[in-house]
């Protein structure tokens, strides 16, 4: 399905239109029950996301880039994924972390200053989340390079927003892939916006799925509002993956409903008619006409679904605030694999200032 | 056997390739050709492209890609060709190499020992003398090893690949065919994060590493004749540093001078005279000296002379230091 849209047309690939109708010919044929699954997840990404908002502005919460807008895209995508794959995951990505199985009072817990938040539990295969842009992405490629070398079977996936296509490991980390012929999936989303500067300013090509073409493999763009087309384009580029075919890149076209982060303003750099305009494409109120259309939606149901994801979202802050502080020596613990006499002594002295409490 | 530095790097690396198939090398030119300096041939041979990986000529891919490798369970050993072409995988050294462990609370870590030549003194191209050890220093989780001959290399870079730490590995170029050396056949370890008192001696200490050793073992040769007589603490492990063995020189003799080929100005002589004046002071005859490259880009080749520390600057010191 992927070679059917070629981006060097400037084709995409969508599969519910605007008043939440599926391309028969296009449709991933998921059942009832994935489906409701599908927008249970977004459901509760949202709550999840705007509850961190929440919490930032009541002081309880460090600074917070939201997801909204980005539902479709991280759940669409992590819905494809199985267990044994990898992530290499960036720092807007809720949406997949909860679709993977990680415990949301974990992601709250490092999004409030704690590394131990970002321990992802053992069974999971995901890698911290990536600040420094782009710089995931030839990690990505290791791992999938690994898969090879022990003949594991899996996929890796790694996300980046449109800013990080600029980077040099992004061309970097594909190329060596192409190169390699390693089982990743590169996922960039595309939300327009590079904190301030538009998706204009990164790239003069038409899209960013071309950008593959150059490295000797496909890539394609598909409407990242769309649950259902993000996760056919990742199910498919991940069985290629899986079965020794190679990389695919896939960019979901999406839209950054809210600013860069809590210490962002988007009001400065683009105009409330362009943010109006993405409301109406809203993931999930698409997928809801989705819903309704195979008699899988009612508001009893959204009643349910909202209640379910609110209580979800209400034991993990619960969780996440009742964690102790990190000790002194929680921050030395982790530096080398055993500390230092060096770093001991530090320890003592540092110890030897703070109250009683604190140590 | 006897043999060179660049040898017995090539030893270490084929016996631990053999010993844990977990082990990966990878990097520009390593696989057929054997590296530039030779220390990986006849390895790609041996051991096949899948376990000497020559990869696209990009270091930061390289390195963040062993990152990933390591976080899969593999132990890659990736080589940087030389330390002035280090710089464009800084951001996943500093940012993710040295970090991993501390960020995830242990459940991933990034065990890579990532060779690179470094040092002047071998009439070489612009941006291929550097010797920037102090840039990684100050980055907690790294381990920085220099060796100063082949025995210490095979040793060291054996240790450094067992570690389950992150080891930016400094080989001296001027090392790597300067001496040939007794080397034991069989593997060998010697202790990471520990100096080494490689000459002993009553009225002074030098504190060095790497391609420096040598410049002080000439130094103090000198000073011999003079009637002075110098001890040499091979500092080996830059970071985390062995702050003990050169205290203990240092309160025995009364003087020391800090010896390396980096610039002077924020090098590690700063910390280690730091560390003198610290714990040390009392025992002082005079004040430590520094004697390093002046706070200049390195020249080219015809002037390298001007630049690299010799035995004379460092005898002067010596003088100066015993007549204060």
């Amino acid at each position: 399905m992927i070679e059917r849209f070629d981006p060097l047309k400037g084709e995409r690939l969508r599969i519910l239109d605007d008043e939440g109708r599926a391309a028969p010919d296009l449709d991933p044929g998921l059942a009832d029950a994935e489906l409701r699954t599908l927008y249970e997840r977004m459901v509760r990404t949202r709550a999840a996301d705007a509850k961190a908002l929440k919490l930032q502005r009541q002081g309880r919460f460090g600074t917070y880039a939201s997801s909204l807008g980005h539902e479709a895209a991280q759940v669409g995508l992590a819905s494809a994924m199985a267990r044994e794959d990898w992530f290499f995951p960036y720092f807007r990505d809720l949406g997949a972390f909860l679709t993977l199985g990680y415990p949301l009072a974990d992601y709250y817990h490092f999004w409030m200053g704690n590394e131990a938040g970002m321990r992802t539990p053992d069974g999971l295969n995901i890698f911290p989340i990536s600040i420094p842009v782009g710089s995931q992405v030839p990690q990505a490629v290791g791992a999938g390079i690994a898969i090879k070398h022990r003949k594991l079977g899996a996929a890796v996936v790694t996300t980046f927003g449109d800013g990080a296509t600029s980077e040099g490991d992004f061309h970097e980390g594909l190329n060596f892939a192409g190169v390699f012929g390693t089982p990743n999936v590169f996922v960039c989303v595309n939300n327009q916006f590079a904190i301030s500067v538009p998706r204009s300013r990164q790239s003069a090509a038409p899209t960013l799925a071309q950008k593959a073409v150059a490295y000797g493999f496909p890539g394609v763009q598909v409407d990242g509002n769309d649950a259902l087309a993000v996760f056919a384009a990742a199910r498919e580029a991940l069985a290629t993956a899986r079965a020794g075919g190679g990389p695919t890149l896939i960019e979901a076209y999406t839209y950054r409903m809210g600013d860069h982060t809590t210490s962002d303003d988007a009001a400065r750099y683009r105009t409330k008619e362009e943010v109006q305009e993405w409301e109406r494409r809203d993931p999930l109120a698409r997928f809801r006409l989705y819903l309704g259309h195979k008699k899988l939606w009612d508001e009893a149901y959204e009643k349910d679904v909202q209640a379910a994801a609110s209580e979800f979202v209400e034991k993990a802050v619960a969780e996440a605030e009742a964690r102790p502080q990190a000790s002194v020596d929680d921050v030395f613990a982790y530096t080398y694999s055993s500390i230092p006499p060096d770093l001991e002594r530090q320890m003592a002295e540092l110890k030897a200032s703070l109250p009683e409490g604190r140590r | 056997m006897i043999m060179t530095m660049v040898q017995a790097i090539n030893q270490a690396l084929a016996g631990e390739l053999q010993r844990d198939e977990r082990i990966v090398i990878l990097g520009e030119d390593v696989g057929r050709d054997g590296g530039v300096f030779r220390a990986t041939e006849g390895l790609f041979e041996k051991f096949g492209p899948e376990r000497v990986m020559d990869t696209p000529l990009a270091e930061s891919g390289a390195i963040g890609a062993a990152i990933g490798m390591a976080a899969l369970g593999l132990r890659p050993v990736p080589e940087i060709q030389f330390m002035g072409f280090i710089y464009p995988a800084f951001n996943q050294i500093v940012s993710h190499v040295a970090r991993l462990r501390n960020r995830t609370r242990g459940r991933f870590t990034a065990p890579l020992t990532i060779r690179t030549p470094y040092g002047a003194g071998v009439k070489a191209l612009e941006h291929h003398s550097e010797s920037t050890e102090a840039l990684f220093c100050q980055i907690p989780g790294l381990t920085v090893v220099a060796p100063s001959s082949p025995y210490e290399a095979k040793g060291l870079l054996i240790a450094s690949i067992r570690s389950d730490d992150p080891v930016i590995f400094l080989e001296p170029t001027k090392l790597y065919r300067a001496e040939k050396q007794e080397v034991p056949e069989e593997a060998y370890e010697l202790p990471l994060r520990k100096a080494a008192v490689v000459r002993e001696g009553r009225d002074l200490t030098i504190i060095a590493w790497g391609a420096m050793i040598p410049v002080a073992r000439e130094a103090a040769a000198s000073a011999e004749a003079d009637g002075v007589s110098v001890e040499i603490v091979d500092l080996r492990t830059l970071s985390p540093m062995d702050r003990e063995t050169f205290l203990d020189s240092v309160k025995k003799t009364g003087r020391a001078i800090v010896l390396h080929e980096a610039p002077k100005t924020c090098g590690l002589g700063a910390e280690i005279a730091a560390t003198i004046g610290e714990s040390a002071l009392l025992s002082l005859n005079a004040p430590v000296a520094r004697v390093t490259a002046p706070d200049i880009t390195v020249p080219l080749p015809k002037s390298e002379d001007l630049y690299y520390p010799s035995a004379e600057r460092v005898l002067r010191a010596i003088r100066k230091l015993m007549e204060y």
